[in-house]
């Protein structure tokens, strides 16, 4: 067996001491297969630089979350100057804290698009639902990362969004206060609720990236869907990562930090609220307690029921939900582009999602109260009776034959694998 | 390249539209805009204003308010020297200690120490101001909806209750305060104050130049932030158009 390692493989590197580490520990083997030449759909749209970006902005919020954390202090009496400390005194402090702050929203705002596009194209059917399964636990442990470094840097709304998420749980029948007592560590929202915090808003985005590299091997079993939504036939129907999606994925990245970097210079503050800025005050209730901008739906959610209880189980039912996608979809055809009514119906759900964006942002009376009740009902019928129904009553448009037949026209056969080289 | 512009645009008015939507709906009225030199992309902190703006603060809020963020080092970056700035600490009194008895001792602050506050605890500031607690100034400006406005309206809109208006003892009418009664006082007045250079001390100049100060005190390191984002910005511009140039040459070689 061992002469195997001297007789050495026709690919990979040349260099002796790279393939004695080839043989044991498949390094440039996996980088050829899952990066450089791995097989990517032709016709993938610049919605699929969502991913990959998802994936960079995680990277940006550790490493800048690592530093904040060599200066920031977890203590109920000293976190918000420490905060400040960081912001004035700390070489570049306010850059590194901005980029954090930011990066958050920037998150949510690609994963959210992310979640749309595979919403629309189907990416969440056979033989992807584990895929997308997984997408939605990380969408989860993003929430509750997010929620607990908002409560950080202990002002007024760090404070007051502790008491009122962690209150929730005190709906659940029983063991409710209990669990708050637990989550509290204490009778109230205090120092051991904020240390706590800090140590599982520290652990948990590595449990996040152990759950993104499980939703990269899930990925590459199958590969990516595409916005034709039908399978790879062959090497015609698609082309090697590198160069064509490095460099794609490069100019997507550049526009997002585009986006990024006005808001982070121009308007680093744009999501937060004013509150956060007076130190936390158990004795000063703020006027209207709103959580951060990628939390306002599940928030109108919550307030639109009249029962907390109820209220309580649809705002994470709303999220649980996505979880059985994949079985309350019934069309077998996965892209919109051939689905007449779903095509036009899609597009009811981001409305609706802004629509109880807005209700979670705004005092909840007169017309708030009822756009909110309605955008919550509908919210689950979509998902609950048009998805199951839909794939019942529509009639698809004919699918292409293959991927290249649809971008080469008829005809495209071996030619045209060659030209991809 | 329409899709782009379309994420793009999708990106603002998700961001724009939850900004508005979260704005609170106080009683009293939206404070009216100002000018700003620190205002834009190109702002800057106007360093004669942030001077005259630190002389209000030391003449005026200082008796009631304190800037605890604020370190006598920071009053360089107001464009005064080192030797100014140590004199300035030098005319405070800085409680140290203990010393080798166990004692503590008064000493003349140096460029290290924190801007000295005027109460020791909250407590005693309460104590001197009939029940309210004057808030510390460091922040002020970025802990309110639209800070620097509403900081200028709040010192600038002191006027006499409108008829059969009831006002509690010991509170002042203020337009732009939400519920109209604060406990602070009028603090400026036409002519109150002499500026070093002559500039205009009406009681809107004397609330301008001390907001300017105050903004820096929230947020020194604006002048830096905007200076770099140019930089970042240009950069940014022009590593995307070598990389869409760079995509467009690499995927012609494809039919795509």
């Amino acid at each position: 067996m061992a002469v195997s390692s001297h007789t050495a493989p026709s690919t990979g590197p040349r260099n002796r001491i790279l393939r004695w580490i080839e043989y044991r520990l498949p390094f440039w083997g996996m980088v050829e297969d899952h990066f450089l030449g791995y097989p990517t759909p032709r016709n993938l749209n610049y919605w699929w630089n969502f991913g990959s970006l998802a994936g960079v902005i995680l990277v940006i919020m550790i490493v800048s979350g690592v530093v904040l954390a060599m200066h920031y202090t977890p203590n109920a009496d000293l976190a918000f100057d420490s905060v400040e400390r960081i912001m004035r005194d700390v070489n570049y402090g306010w850059l590194i804290r901005y980029i954090h702050m930011n990066g958050a929203s920037m998150f949510f705002l690609i994963v959210y698009i992310h979640l749309f596009r595979g919403l629309y194209y189907g990416s969440y059917k056979y033989p992807r639902e584990l895929l997308w399964m997984l997408g939605v636990v990380i969408l989860i442990l993003m929430i509750a990362t997010a929620f607990m470094g908002y409560v950080l840097p202990w002002g007024q709304m760090s404070y007051w969004a502790a008491t009122v998420i962690t209150n929730l749980f005190s709906a659940i029948p029983v063991f409710g206060q209990d669990i708050v007592t637990l989550l509290w560590g204490g009778f109230t929202v205090g120092n051991p609720t904020l240390n706590r915090f800090f140590s599982l808003h520290y652990l948990l985005p590595f449990v996040i990236v152990a759950v993104v590299l499980l939703h990269l091997v899930a990925l590459h079993q199958h590969g990516s869907n595409n916005p034709l939504g039908i399978d790879k036939r062959g090497p015609q129907d698609t082309i090697p990562f590198h160069p064509y999606f490095t460099i794609k994925d490069l100019f997507g990245l550049t526009v997002f930090l585009l986006v990024f970097a006005v808001f982070v210079f121009y308007d680093p503050n744009a999501a937060v609220s004013p509150d956060n800025y007076i130190p936390a005050n158990p004795l000063v209730t703020p006027n209207h307690i709103v959580p951060e901008w990628y939390l306002l739906p599940y928030y109108a959610i919550l307030r639109s029921v009249p029962n907390k209880l109820l209220g309580v189980i649809m705002a994470f039912g709303s999220l649980l939900l996505l979880f059985i996608v994949p079985w309350l979809d019934t069309s077998r055809v996965r892209s919109a582009t051939f689905r007449p009514i779903y095509k036009w119906v899609f597009w009811l759900l981001p409305i609706d999602v802004l629509a109880l964006g807005y209700v979670g942002a705004n005092p909840p009376a007169g017309l708030v109260v009822t756009i909110g009740q309605i955008a919550t009902i509908y919210y689950f019928v979509h998902f609950l009776i048009l998805l199951p129904l839909l794939g019942k009553i529509e009639r698809p448009r004919p699918l292409p034959i293959s991927i290249a037949e649809a971008v080469l026209g008829s005809g495209a056969g071996v030619g045209a694998a060659g030209e991809g080289q | 390249m329409r899709k782009h512009a379309f994420t793009l645009a999708a990106t603002l008015a998700l961001v724009a539209g939850f900004t508005v939507g979260a704005r609170a709906q106080e009683e009293a009225p939206t404070p009216p805009h100002q000018e700003w030199s620190f205002d834009g992309v190109f702002g800057t902190y106007d360093r004669a204003a942030l001077q005259r703006g630190f002389q209000v603060y030391k003449e005026v809020c200082s008796t009631c308010h304190s800037v605890k963020h604020l370190y006598y080092r920071d009053l360089e970056e107001l464009g005064y020297t080192e030797d100014q700035v140590k004199g300035i600490a030098a005319q405070a009194q800085v409680t140290d200690g203990p010393n080798d008895q166990g004692e503590m001792f008064q000493r003349p602050g140096r460029p290290s120490d924190p801007i000295v506050r005027p109460f020791p605890n909250d407590q005693a500031a309460r104590a001197a101001n009939n029940g309210a607690l004057p808030p510390d100034l460091s922040l002020i400006v970025k802990a309110r909806e639209d800070g620097p406005n509403y900081v200028y309206a709040i010192l600038t809109g002191f006027k006499d209750p409108p008829q059969g208006f009831k006002m509690t003892e010991g509170t002042y009418y203020d337009e732009y305060f939400a519920g109209h009664q604060i406990k602070m006082p009028p603090p400026l007045n036409d002519g109150q104050i002499t500026f070093a250079d002559k500039a205009p001390n009406k009681t809107a100049d004397e609330a301008h130049d001390v907001v300017t100060f105050l903004a820096w005190a929230a947020e020194p390191t604006l002048d830096q932030r905007h200076r770099m984002g140019v930089k970042v910005i240009l950069f940014l511009v022009i590593a995307t158009g070598v990389f869409y140039a760079g995509k467009r040459k690499i995927w012609s070689r494809i039919h795509h």
